[in-house]
């Protein structure tokens, strides 16, 4: 009860204030019916102590990344992050603020967010970006539904490259919005034709480059499809680090860029929270979902900046709404906006190499490995093995073996037939002794 | 001799200093002013040199993006931080937001080695733990709120709607009725996310009036219900601070009428450990992990907006959900087989905030839950006791739930907008409360002090709007019209920004 400031004789001086005789008598309009005569049958309240006891020995049943020789990726990525990071984002006036709603005091967050904006557009090349997303399978579907509002169409077509979960995010919302969507077969080898399928009826073509399979796709020729035929190039990422060393999709014709960028500042978190990445063309972005923050002057002419375009958004347009969502990932924003700006240009390209050259060495060392195959051509920091078995199982055996060997596809695409495909993530933070132990255990295990 | 950074203009009414810093409060450049492309805080390996296997996709141009060392970024957002308004330096009375205490405990559990660094595709047998501690948050929301089943993925609030109203309209198809069922009744009262995530899956939305007491009351949704209709979404507190009396018989008539009850339950706060929702006959409610159980704001998230689903509803929960095979609990990820309406994000949810959310509600205990919702309606109305002879109320002096609502009749002839109002409580150090909402009242003042609140502070808190009051009706206007005078930033020109956006910035700005 150590966060609780009133005491019991507080409670009965504003009892008396306020002039009822009990706490239960503000609760009046409650039916009586609804109202708990007895308490719920849960624990008491703890000490912080206890708390610390309890979810420690939670944590300590799970393997730590850190910990292990660690491969493994598909849409989220073992990065280091730089201590500074966690100890800016952990200032209360970070923390323990609200949505900017206040300009005046709250140009903290709204000068980190226009920041961010602008780091984001540099990075995928294109000219305008938002506040952030939930992550990056969410931005994904956002982009569809803005794709179908600016084309008045309301038919997709995903790639057989995204990432299943994408995949399944952008499926569940149209079909629930009753809108359609057009798939292709799961691609492991980047070597679709997707400029095949494209016509008059698709708001956007969805690509994701490197795919989910680790290929890198030009986008250029799929982007002039889809202008011939008045749809859209959505484009995906699910490695922010990649861009740091490839073509960015702005420069290869895409109209929206959305993807995930917990690769940059923030942990892998089990999932959640991360920061979902979305930019766009300038005469697009009144369709743009989400938060936007803006520069302005305020009363005495200094530069300020506010929360802007915000008649897009759900508070004032109500069911005309761009969106339904009334946050961003401001947090997560925030550790990405530092962790890129320490990196910087320099910074961000070293790492994106390194990640590279990791991957490509670990690539070699498996590839000589009897019976594995490589499938890729290219690939920044991951890539899909063919392994002689179950995938599923061969990954179940490395970590008995203490090597977390990467996402088996039937995890990702069960009962596709895919069960003999590994994909491996190799980023800086695997050493050469992690790429020996995976390839030991890997021999072991086949 | 260097010359001033550009970022230091000449200002209107120039402060007093040749900086236009003013001590504590220091300017700060922009990163792209101050950085420099070649400049970078960390030290990374530069590896050996190997052959490429990028085709012809390697990045031959720029990026552009400026580097700060480690000295400088350290100040830049120390700087930065230093603008912001934040709960841990002051009262933030923001209706609807419930900004309470955020212990740091909360953040010391979520970046726990085994808590913070796991993969959401690891195999489950090296993650025992993190699903035990999702069935434990899981337990302890289902017991909160009488009702059968969980989907903890959603990502926020607005997130848990639209997943509570995908369950319904999964299940309005189930029944064959997904061709007829197109409405969904809303109050006008409502947040703005309720009509536009119905909208989003394609209802129209039909607009319940609120009596003049600010409830709606069962008789308008009688009026407003008929074949056509899949669901209510009816906040209870409701946004006008107070419970909605009707709550079981407007549920009763709604599954009479063969629809939904879609709770929007942004106002927990009031009720944990009080009543359960599920006693009221929701369907299905969203509940904010972030409010309620405090994992920080973010400056605007991330939030978590798990959803609890009644019976009825419990088969048609997104995937993926947690599953206990004896000693093991396993993650059903593929919808395929099952009723689950699918996926409605990448991986399980926001892991982190179910850390913070666990650790906020093991310290608090059942006991502590129920103190916390009733010393916030207590703190609420002890507020409203303390402005009643000052402010006006728009449905009279009544008890409120966590947060009291005020308008702008008391205002009137002032020449002070409850804009200006607002602006003045920055002055005083504190930040405003929620305004201009809900719509459905004029110049709406929605107060939510929380539990967190000491009653010196609250005390301090109604003196000063006391003191504020008074001045507005003494004609006192200039107080209110020119500030915030003491912010970081006099008022903020939102016109501005909207008409000629700058959204980013441009190279030789």
């Amino acid at each position: 009860m150590r966060y609780h400031p009133l005491s019991d004789a507080d409670r009965e001086a504003m009892l008396a204030a306020i002039g009822v005789a009990d706490i239960e008598a503000l609760y009046a309009d409650a039916p009586a019916s609804t109202l708990l005569t007895s308490p719920l049958d849960l624990p008491p309240h703890k000490s912080e102590m206890e708390v610390e006891r309890v979810l420690s020995r939670l944590a300590a049943r799970n393997v730590a990344a850190g910990r292990v020789p660690f491969f493994v990726g598909a849409g989220a990525y073992k990065h280091h992050v730089p201590a500074s990071v966690d100890h800016l984002v952990q200032r209360s006036e970070f923390l323990t603020s609200y949505t900017p709603y206040q300009p005046e005091i709250s140009q903290g967050t709204l000068q980190y967010l226009f920041e961010f904006q602008t780091q984001v557009a540099l990075l995928t090349g294109m000219e305008v970006a938002n506040a952030s997303m939930y992550d990056g399978s969410t931005a994904t579907a956002e982009a569809v539904l803005m794709a179908h509002r600016l084309t008045k169409r309301r038919k997709a077509l995903l790639s057989g490259g995204l990432h299943p979960h994408y995949a399944e995010v952008v499926r569940t919302i149209s079909r629930l919005a009753e809108d359609a969507v057009a798939d292709m077969a799961p691609d492991p080898r980047g070597v679709e034709d997707l400029i095949a399928q494209i016509d008059d009826t698709l708001s956007c073509v969805v690509v994701q480059t490197p795919d989910v399979f680790g290929n890198l796709r030009d986008l250029t020729p799929i982007a002039e499809a889809c202008h011939r035929h008045g749809a859209l190039l959505v484009a995906v990422f699910t490695e922010a680090v990649s861009l740091g060393l490839v073509t960015p999709p702005g420069a290869m014709g895409a109209d929206i860029v959305v993807g995930e960028g917990q690769s940059i500042g923030n942990a892998l978190n089990f999932g959640g929270p991360y920061v979902g990445l979305f930019a766009t063309r300038n005469e697009f972005v009144r369709q743009m979902p989400g938060r936007l923050a803006g520069e302005s002057v305020d009363a005495d002419g200094r530069r300020s900046f506010v929360l802007t375009l915000s008649t897009r958004e759900q508070h004032i347009r109500r069911d005309k709404a761009t969106s339904n969502i009334c946050t961003n990932s401001g947090l997560c924003a925030l550790a990405f906006t530092i962790h890129l700006t320490l990196l910087g240009e320099a910074g961000l390209t070293k790492l994106a190499r390194l990640n590279h050259a990791n991957a490509v060495a670990l690539a070699e060392m498996l590839e000589k490995v009897p019976g594995v195959e490589l499938l890729n051509r290219t690939f920044f920091n991951e890539f899909t093995l063919r392994v002689p078995g179950d995938a599923a199982a061969i990954v179940e055996t490395m970590a008995a073996k203490g090597v977390l060997a990467g996402v088996p596809v039937s995890r990702l695409l069960p009962g596709a037939g895919l069960d003999d495909l590994l994909l491996v993530a190799s980023t800086e933070a695997n050493a050469d002794e992690d790429r020996a132990a995976f390839v030991s255990a890997l021999k072991e295990t086949l | 001799m260097l010359d001033r950074p550009a970022h230091i203009d000449d200002f209107e009414e120039a402060p007093a200093t040749f900086t236009g810093n003013r001590g504590l409060d220091q300017e700060e450049a922009l990163i792209f002013e101050s950085g420099r492309r070649e400049a970078s805080g960390v030290d990374v390996d530069e590896p050996p040199p190997f052959a490429p296997r990028l085709g012809s996709l390697a990045r031959t141009e720029p990026i552009g993006l400026p580097g700060l060392t480690e000295p400088e970024t350290m100040r830049h957002y120390v700087r930065l931080s230093r603008k912001n308004y934040s709960i841990d330096a002051g009262l933030y009375p923001l209706g609807s937001c419930t900004m309470k205490h955020n212990p740091r405990l909360n953040e010391k559990m979520a970046r726990l080695e085994g808590l913070a660094d796991i993969h959401p595709l690891q195999p489950v047998s090296t993650a025992q733990g993190a699903l035990e501690l999702m069935q434990t948050l899981a337990h302890w929301l289902l017991t909160l709120t009488n009702t059968q089943a969980i989907a903890l993925s959603p990502k926020a609030g607005a997130h848990g709607e639209l997943c509570g109203m995908m369950a319904i309209k999964s299940a309005i198809a189930a029944k064959g009725e997904g061709a007829t069922r197109k409405v969904v009744l809303i109050p006008q009262s409502a947040h703005g996310t309720n009509p536009a995530t119905a909208a989003l899956l394609g209802f129209s939305v039909r607009v319940v009036p609120a009596a003049a007491d600010g409830t709606v009351r069962v008789a308008a949704v009688t009026e407003a219900l008929g074949p056509d209709v899949a669901a209510i979404m009816l906040t209870n507190p409701n946004t006008c601070g107070l419970f909605e009396r009707d709550i079981v018989e407007i549920a009763d008539a709604v599954h009479e009428a063969g629809a939904y009850f879609y709770c929007d339950g942004a106002n927990f706060n009031a009720i944990a450990g009080v009543a359960r929702p599920g006693d009221f006959g929701v369907d299905a409610m969203h509940i904010n992990l972030h409010k309620t159980f405090s994992t920080p704001h973010g400056g605007g998230g991330p939030g978590a907006g798990p959803v609890v689903l009644s019976q009825r509803l419990a088969p048609f929960a997104p995937v993926p959900f947690i599953r206990r095979d004896g000693e093991r609990l396993t993650l059903v990820e593929d919808a395929a087989g099952t009723q689950s309406f699918g996926r409605l994000t990448a991986f399980h949810g926001q892991m982190g905030m179910f850390v913070r959310a666990l650790a906020y509600l093991l310290a608090h205990g059942g006991d502590g839950v129920a103190q916390a919702s009733k010393d916030a309606v207590l703190s609420a109305n002890y507020v409203r006791a303390g402005l009643r002879d000052v402010m006006t109320q728009p449905f009279g002096d009544r008890a409120c739930m966590h947060e009291v609502l005020f308008d702008d009749a008391w205002l009137k002839g002032s020449g002070v907008a409850t804009l200006d109002f607002a602006k003045a409580m920055i002055d005083e150090g504190y930040h405003p409360m929620t305004m201009y909402f809900p719509l459905v009242v004029h110049g709406a003042m929605l107060i939510e002090p929380t539990e967190s609140e000491s009653k010196a502070s609250l005390d301090l808190f109604v003196a000063t709007l006391r003191d504020l009051a008074r001045a507005a009706r003494e004609g006192d206007k200039e107080r209110f019209i020119e500030a915030p005078r003491f912010a970081p930033r006099r008022r903020v020109d939102e016109t501005l920004a909207a008409r000629k956006p700058v959204l980013r910035w441009e190279a030789g700005d």
